[in-house]
């Protein structure tokens, strides 16, 4: 009846896991119940559910990515503490089936739940208003694409009460992560959230790409187009390229596990360095997918902040699409210590360091953009200065993994995860910190609180440091990534020290929990101009929040820093507006949340393999789809002037 | 192999001795062969010296403590590449925060240029800075590559001893061929001996590295992988999986005991008294997925390795299929009707 | 000090630029739709890849069972092959006969898309079905697990046309040919056509390359 599914699933074993679990349960039940007291759900559903504007959607992600940044630091903060009190011969207080689980989950989750959702978010919110569009393409696909994220998010926050996590690590390489090593449901839970999640994230790459290819403002010519538009850009193009192949390798572990199908097995001929090889033609890719955008939002946040237009446009739009190609020409140096042969370490070696190209351009014109200008030292203008010299470093130890020599002694050790934590979280969580702090008061119409939020700022950058810097070190001295325990007394130390910047983070993330919270009481007070930064782009010649179609009348586009020409009068030509006729907006549809549920029993389903259930929920889907195909009225007729669909 | 080599035609191929020092101190990028005789430039010393001092004891950083030649062309090659990275980075970084300061809003005796966009010198500079780096150190990547390839022998006057890695849940199988014995848990290497590993995995993917001595390289079922590596200096030293493999992979580590030749000699006989048999069922005891202390076998059953290689051996698919799996049954049921 | 453009006049931004998209601002809405969906279109194909690429890799690890050349008939295939084109042509028969709004044309050009298709994926599973009478299971190597998964996937794809095909038809005959129905009939017969480009190249890698020395 429930497949593999008992009462057995219910860890009520591992105290710390039931713990996390009934903790977790009870937020969201209380959360549930206030939102019921409050009578909140007519009008979330009405306005946010069903919703399908592309700025109420990119909040969601944003919401999304702030809810579960808590899930992973909460593993980060359990492996940081666990490992500093196995210093000095403690053995820690995670058995090592959980502590593994929690070092995957803390990956996963950081990557495909907590910086996807806040890049997609921002591209999905900003991208529209900076083109001069009234929406995304698809405006419905949106709300899909989100809900079925969201599905996904949801998914790997079940294995926390009902079975358990995989414990292979955040892309858990076969043989390991086959039934003969891994027979649980873990490694089944990472597979069907991440299809689900990851179909999701494609979708929305068609759409933004459609979107900026297709539905421009008039004259917003390529040369014209914010520099946030050409990162967004490519980093969608390199979704609709990677993500399938993250579909199908995933695809292929999923008939192992569940058909007995042998791709990635030791017997019967399979090959599991096959996986690692598509895992990683997704993988790299996917760290561009995330890394672009940021650089897109700290190309917005430098000019605006230091009072001048970007310095060599054309050059980051070179650099951009160079880095777009090239990272389809580098996997293979994740994997360098596999035995390939000399050669083929090198020219991968040499292609990964001509990526240090483009990037180390883009740095030196965010420096000169600076150069000669006004430097205002904001909130974001500090993520933006903190991300440049701690990128720095960052891609410095990248170029030094890129030596297959160099890698063959600090692959896959602590140095590997100080690199990478360097760059993701010094580009792309700072740049993701920097753009919700540069657009808030375009999405609610209030600023956030400039001194809490400069007091995470300091939080967070010092508490990177001392976490991070240290594992330079450790794994300098033989320290693997996944250890459980710090066994050489030398580790000891940084590993305190790393455990201590873990602590100084949580302290930053409070804080931005704090900043929110009295920016929401003090809304009045923050109250935010159509313009409050004095900016460049046309997402600030919207009102604040915008309407639902952004523009009352559309901008017509002349040259690049649209606003700021009109603001300045620069240029000679007189601004130009369309006339306002009555333009169609689609209607809210309840579709995507009605696929995500479906998505989400068809997931469970799967993992758990309750066929009934899984056979109801694609059936259920399908009528949904149906449904929506042949429904009529798909659009209201908006006036303009008129404040609301009619 | 080396017929694709670029380097061929010129004549500098790592086969062909000529015993330079690997610095580009002297930007000598010959491809001269890995020689046992000790390698520890002056920059190397400097360089090593300076970090130590910036952080604890330098004995600690086993990774940048080489104790053979593998390792210390590496820790050359690592402190090389950082010190060009650092001379790009470190100004860079600074640069960030004079230039931030320098045109901070308010700040007096700083000029504005409120419509200054671009500059053709200035983008020929910030395209050739980083250009150039890449240049060298992707030439130091290629040149690296070739003389540290795990899979070339080193030149050396003694001769190669082989040895057999096998990955256990969670332990390391290391045979000895031509003895005819095996440890586990415990790598004897006589030092000055050019040490010829092959590897595989009777499991999972696991990665077989002792960071004083050099390059890791995978071990992976069904598959074989080979490296080269030669100690100098007797000591023991800290052997690790640095791939994860599973529950207890951090019991993943062995004892790499580099001693003199007279001493090898003395551990392989001592070896050799143990009346323990390495034959295919103690072998199948093995792959049950636990950690277990240092032991040696007096005799190994013949091409043991090559068998688990080609999972003739037992192995931990075959136990699952004891138990009645339907995949199993599939398999059998075709492996007769085959062409 | 703003001014204002009529929507459909571009005259004012003449001889300003060459991109005319970009200068006439968003494009038509059967514009986007398709584009969309041809995007959406190269991902799937970026998919099939995958399974092409692993197919390519584990075309000889047979694990001492069958291989190509004891399984595969090119008679079967070829049959199998005429369907499927046949079955585009038709398609795209039906799409002229929408264009020309001649409904019973047009669905008639429907069934024989249909009918093809599903005469297609009839051979296709006796196919599979003879492979696994023979005890060639995806589960018996690595190689017969590459070419079901490949081969499946592309007949999943065939399954879900069909699907669509039927919900298309149910809609002309329920509704008509409304506003949108153009560019979803045009999503359709893309999706249609690429299905028999991803074809194309099973047949050449799959079955002539496996059976040919």
């Amino acid at each position: 009846m429930f497949g593999r599914l008992t009462l057995a699933a219910i860890p009520t074993g591992e105290p710390i896991a039931l713990g996390a679990a009934l903790a977790v349960l009870a937020v969201v039940l209380a959360t549930l119940a206030w939102l019921t007291w409050r009578g909140a759900w007519p009008y979330l559903w009405r306005e946010w559910i069903t919703s399908v504007d592309h700025k109420r959607i990119g909040i969601m992600y944003c919401a999304l990515g702030l809810v579960m940044l808590l899930r992973g630091f909460s593993d980060a903060l359990m492996m940081r503490t666990h490992l500093a009190l196995t210093v000095g011969g403690g053995s820690g207080y995670l058995p090592p089936d959980h502590y593994n689980q929690i070092f995957s989950a803390h990956g996963v989750i950081m990557i495909f739940f907590v910086a996807m959702p806040f890049v997609v978010g921002l591209m999905n919110f900003v991208t529209p208003l900076q083109l001069g569009g009234r929406d995304v393409a698809f405006p419905v696909l949106n709300s899909v694409s989100f809900w079925l994220t969201a599905a996904g998010a949801l998914l790997v926050n079940l294995s926390l009460g009902i079975g358990n996590f995989e414990r292979a690590g955040w892309l858990p390489y076969p043989p390991l992560s086959e039934t003969t090593y891994s027979p649980d449901v873990g490694v089944d839970y990472w597979a069907w959230s991440l299809q689900i999640a990851g179909v999701g994230t494609l979708m929305s790459g068609v759409n933004l790409l459609a979107t900026i290819l297709k539905t421009r403002a008039r004259g917003m010519r390529y040369t014209r187009m914010p520099m946030f538009c050409w990162t967004a850009l490519a980093a969608n193009l390199l979704i609709v390229a990677a993500f399938p192949i993250l579909t199908a390798t995933i695809a292929m572990l999923t008939l192992d596990r569940m058909a007995g199908f042998h791709f990635f097995t030791n017997d019967a001929g399979g090959n599991p360095m096959m996986f690692v090889n598509l895992v990683w033609a997704w993988g790299h890719p996917e760290v561009y997918i995330l890394i672009l955008p940021c650089f897109g939002i700290f190309s917005e946040v430098v000019p605006t902040f230091s009072r001048k237009p970007l310095f060599g446009y054309r050059s980051m739009v070179a650099a951009t699409m160079a880095i777009c190609v090239l990272s389809f020409m580098v996997w293979l140096h994740h994997f360098f210590t596999m035995g390939a042969g000399a050669n083929i370490n090198a020219v991968f070696g040499v292609l990964s360091m001509i990526i240090a190209v483009p990037t180390g351009v883009k740095v030196f014109n965010w420096l000169f953009t600076m150069y000669g200008g006004k430097v205002e030292f904001s909130v974001p203008m500090l993520w933006s200065l903190a991300f440049m010299s701690t990128f720095v470093i960052g891609g410095m130890t990248g170029v030094l993994l890129a030596i297959p020599p160099v890698d063959f002694v600090v692959h896959n050790s602590q140095f590997l995860v100080a690199h990478f934590h360097n760059v993701i979280i010094g580009g792309v969580l700072f740049g993701v910190f920097a753009g919700v702090n540069y657009w808030f008061p375009k999405a609610f119409g209030f600023m956030l609180d400039e001194r809490l939020g400069k007091a995470a700022f300091w939080c967070w950058v010092v508490g990177f440091y001392l976490a991070f810097m240290p594992l330079y070190a450790l794994g300098l001295m033989g320290m693997t990534r996944r250890l459980n325990v710090a066994y050489m007394p030398q580790w000891g130390p940084w590993t305190l020290v790393a455990a201590v910047g873990a602590l100084v983070i949580f302290a930053g993330i409070l804080l931005m929990l704090a900043q929110l919270y009295v920016s929401i009481r003090r809304r009045a007070a923050l109250r935010a101009g159509d313009d409050p930064w004095d900016a460049r782009t046309l997402e600030w010649a919207a009102s604040s929040p915008p309407p639902a179609w952004n523009f009352d009348r559309l901008p017509v586009v002349a040259c690049l820093d649209e606003l700021w020409a009109r603001k300045t009068g620069a240029r000679k030509e007189t601004p130009l507006w369309l006339d306002d006729k009555p333009f169609h907006m689609p209607r809210n549809s309840a579709i995507g949340v009605a696929l995500a549920a479906a998505a989400t029993f068809f997931g469970f389903a799967m993992v758990w393999r309750i066929d009934w259930l899984a056979i109801a929920a694609a059936l259920a889907a399908l009528t949904a789809v149906i449904g929506f195909a042949a429904r009529r009225n798909l659009e209201v007729a908006v006036a303009p002037n008129e404040k609301a669909p009619a | 192999m080396s017929q694709r080599n670029p380097f061929r035609r010129t004549g500098l191929t790592p086969q062909e001795p000529d015993g330079s020092a690997f610095s580009l101190r002297s930007f000598d990028m010959t491809l001269s062969p890995i020689h046992s005789r000790r390698i520890r430039p002056a920059s190397s010393r400097l360089a090593r010296a300076a970090l130590a001092c910036a952080l604890l004891s330098g004995c600690d950083y086993i990774t940048l403590d080489p104790k053979g030649p593998i390792a210390a062309n590496e820790t050359l090659l690592f402190y090389n590449a950082l010190a060009i990275m650092t001379a790009i980075g470190a100004p860079v970084i600074a640069a960030v925060f004079v230039v931030a300061y320098w045109f901070r809003k308010g700040g007096r005796g700083t000029f504005y240029l409120p419509d200054w966009h671009y500059s053709g010198k200035i983008e020929l500079v910030v395209w050739s800075v980083p250009a150039l780096t890449v240049f060298f150190l992707g030439a130091l990547a290629v040149v690296g590559s070739n003389r540290l390839d795990p899979r070339v022998a080193i030149a050396a006057e003694a001769k190669p001893l082989d040895v057999q890695v096998v990955a256990l849940d969670w332990k390391w199988l290391f045979l000895y061929p031509e003895a005819g014995v095996a440890s586990i848990n415990e790598l004897a290497l006589p030092i000055d001996t050019p040490i010829h590993f092959r590897l595989t995995s009777a499991t999972v993917m696991n990665s077989f590295f002792i960071p004083n001595l050099g390059s890791q390289i995978y071990a992976m079922g069904a598959m074989e992988t080979r490296l080269n590596l030669l100690a100098h200096e007797p000591g023991d030293y800290l052997g690790l999986s640095a791939q994860l493999s599973g529950a207890h992979f951090t019991d993943m580590r062995f004892t790499a005991r580099a001693m003199s030749a007279d001493d090898f000699a003395a551990w392989i006989a001592q070896a050799r008294r143990n009346p323990d048999k390495l034959d295919r069922d103690a072998y199948g005891a093995l792959l049950k997925p636990a950690p277990e202390s240092p032991r040696v076998f007096g005799a190994v059953e013949s091409k043991l390795f090559d068998a688990i290689v080609a999972r003739t051996a037992p192995t931990p698919e075959n136990a699952a299929a004891c138990a009645p799996a339907p995949r199993r049954a599939t398999q059998d049921a075709s492996a007769g009707k085959g062409t | 000090m703003t001014a204002t453009v009529p929507l459909d006049d571009s005259d004012q931004l003449a001889g300003t630029g060459f991109e005319v998209h970009s200068d006439e601002g968003a494009a038509p809405r059967e514009e986007v739709v398709g584009f969309g969906f041809w995007v959406f279109l190269l991902s799937d194909i970026v998919i099939f890849a995958s399974f092409f690429a692993a197919y390519a890799v584990l075309r000889n690890s047979t694990a001492g069972g069958a291989d190509s050349r004891a399984l595969f008939s090119l008679g079967n295939v070829a049959l199998e092959t005429l369907c499927l084109l046949l079955s585009s042509y038709a398609c795209a028969l039906a799409h002229v006969a929408l264009a020309r709004r001649a409904a019973a044309a047009f669905l008639i050009g429907l069934a024989a898309t249909f009918a093809l298709g599903a005469l297609f994926l009839t051979l296709e599973i006796r196919e599979f079905a003879d492979f696994l009478a023979r005890g060639a299971t995806p589960q018996s190597s690595a190689f017969l697990s590459a070419f079901f998964a490949l081969v499946g996937l592309h007949g999943a794809h065939i399954s879900a046309g069909l699907i669509w095909l039927a919900g298309l038809a149910a809609l002309f005959v329920l509704q008509g040919s409304g506003a949108r129905y153009g560019s979803r009939f045009f999503c359709f017969a893309l999706y249609w056509h690429a299905l028999d480009l991803v074809w194309i190249g099973i047949f050449t890698v799959v079955y002539l390359m496996g059976v040919l020395p």
